[in-house]
């Protein structure tokens, strides 16, 4: 390593501190950079060094040594304080355990809390799938310029026509019906659901539109009822409590 | 011969060993074999026993609250003892805040300075090349280094150029070194 010698003399003088203003601001930032100044400067300071040895002198007095013993004995040094150590200096220790199990748990349960979300994620995308495509069936069931046609056998004249979808365990039900004869004002149509026990139940009331098309979506009916089969009868347009005879259609489960 | 020292086996160590430690007893050896060297430097400066006894008490104490302030691989303590005491002497003399931080201070140089008779021989190899030099020279480094005066002080107070007194302080830095290389 090598001295820049335009900085040699002042990497002396700066040695003794007799440097100063411009010239010792910039030196120091090269001495930030420049290995090979630092090193002569070390060695200058060592060169400096000597020259107390040209000054003898006296020892200093017995009353300086016992001065320094006194502080020394007064001011006992950290580091020593570890041989005797209290319960204190392990909080340090337990603060770092207590993190690292905290870190732990938070890991599980971060890892908890990913998997479920992950769950919930793809339950929604299942979700969001079907609700599509309820959203498609309904609105294609719905559309008021939807065309209905029901394929007969040939040559067969129109007849009137009912079809019933229905799930028991949820209670819901879809009907769709066509070439109904039209009903007279104050009178409509009244669907029912004739359970394996007990009492018909009515299941929506109904008036065909003027091709004869009719629907229901999901009357209220509670859940669980297994049906043996499923009515039409003409009722007041309030619909009724109970079928009044005669039944016009009806049809059973297959 | 000059340059940095490997002394991790030399009394010295052991005895800083010892005051990381905490031992008091190592405390009072170190301040047996340095606070001559310490001292007459302080006192050369200051020409004032009490000033030059609290700067003593100052060196050593910072040294047992903080021994890892010299590093042992870097040069022998006796030297940097001087130069640290020199250092706080001076700012003492010119009623300054300490300008170089102790941990700041690396010292290259050889002379152990702790033996009695070792520092006798290098006082004299010393006083032999002040003795030898040109006075102005010799004039400017005692003024530097025991009155604290930088070259603008000294070229203001002996009328000579600046650029001279900066030359004369490094030859007479260098004459040092090569006396104890040698």
């Amino acid at each position: 390593m090598s001295v820049h010698e335009q900085f040699a003399e002042d990497l002396a003088v700066y040695a003794l501190g007799g440097l100063q203003g411009d010239e010792r601001s910039t030196l120091e930032k090269h001495l930030q950079d420049c290995a090979g100044c630092r090193n002569e400067l070390e060695q200058l300071r060592g060169d400096m060094s000597l020259l107390a040895l040209s000054v003898g002198g006296p020892k200093p007095p017995a009353r300086a040594r016992a001065r320094l013993l006194k502080a020394v004995a007064g001011e006992p040094r950290p580091v020593a304080i570890p041989r005797r150590r209290s319960w204190w200096t392990l909080i340090p220790s337990l603060a770092a355990a207590a993190m690292a199990v905290a870190a732990v748990f938070f890991w599980i349960e971060n890892t908890e809390l990913e998997g479920r979300l992950a769950s919930l994620e793809r339950q929604q995308a299942t979700l969001q799938a079907q609700l599509l495509l309820a959203h498609e069936v309904v609105a294609t069931l719905t559309a008021p310029d939807a065309m209905n046609v029901t394929l007969v056998a040939a040559k067969t004249p129109p007849q009137p026509q009912g079809k019933v979808m229905y799930v028991k365990d949820r209670g819901s039900l879809i009907f769709m019906a066509s070439n109904l004869p039209a009903i007279p004002a104050q009178k409509a149509y009244e669907l029912w659901l004739i359970p394996m026990q007990g009492s018909p139940m009515p299941a929506g009331v109904f008036k065909p539109d003027r091709k004869g098309g009719a629907m229901v979506i999901n009357p209220p009916l509670p859940p669980g009822t297994e049906a043996k089969a499923f009515a039409i009868t003409v009722e007041p347009e309030a619909g009724s409590s109970a079928p009044t005879m005669p039944i016009v259609m009806m049809g059973a489960g297959e | 011969m000059f340059g940095a020292a490997i002394i991790g086996d030399s009394p010295e160590f052991g005895l800083l060993s010892a005051i990381r430690a905490g031992s008091e007893n190592a405390m009072a050896e170190l301040y047996d074999r340095y606070s001559a060297v310490v001292y007459s430097v302080a006192l050369r400066v200051l020409s004032d026993t009490g000033a030059a006894e609290d700067i003593l008490q100052e060196v050593f104490m910072q040294l047992w609250r903080n021994p890892g302030l010299f590093d042992s691989s870097r040069g022998k303590l006796g030297p940097w003892l001087a130069v640290i005491a020199r250092n706080r002497a001076i700012d003492f003399l010119r009623k300054r805040r300490p300008e170089t931080d102790i941990d700041d201070v690396v010292v290259s140089v050889e002379p152990d300075l702790a033996e009695e008779a070792q520092r006798a021989r290098a006082m004299e190899k010393v006083r032999g090349v002040l003795s030898g030099m040109p006075s102005p020279q010799r004039s400017a480094l005692e003024m530097a280094y025991f009155e604290g005066l930088s070259h603008s002080e000294i070229s203001a107070k002996t009328g000579e150029p600046l650029g001279t007194i900066k030359t004369r302080i490094r030859a007479g830095l260098l004459a040092l070194r090569k006396a104890f290389a040698t």
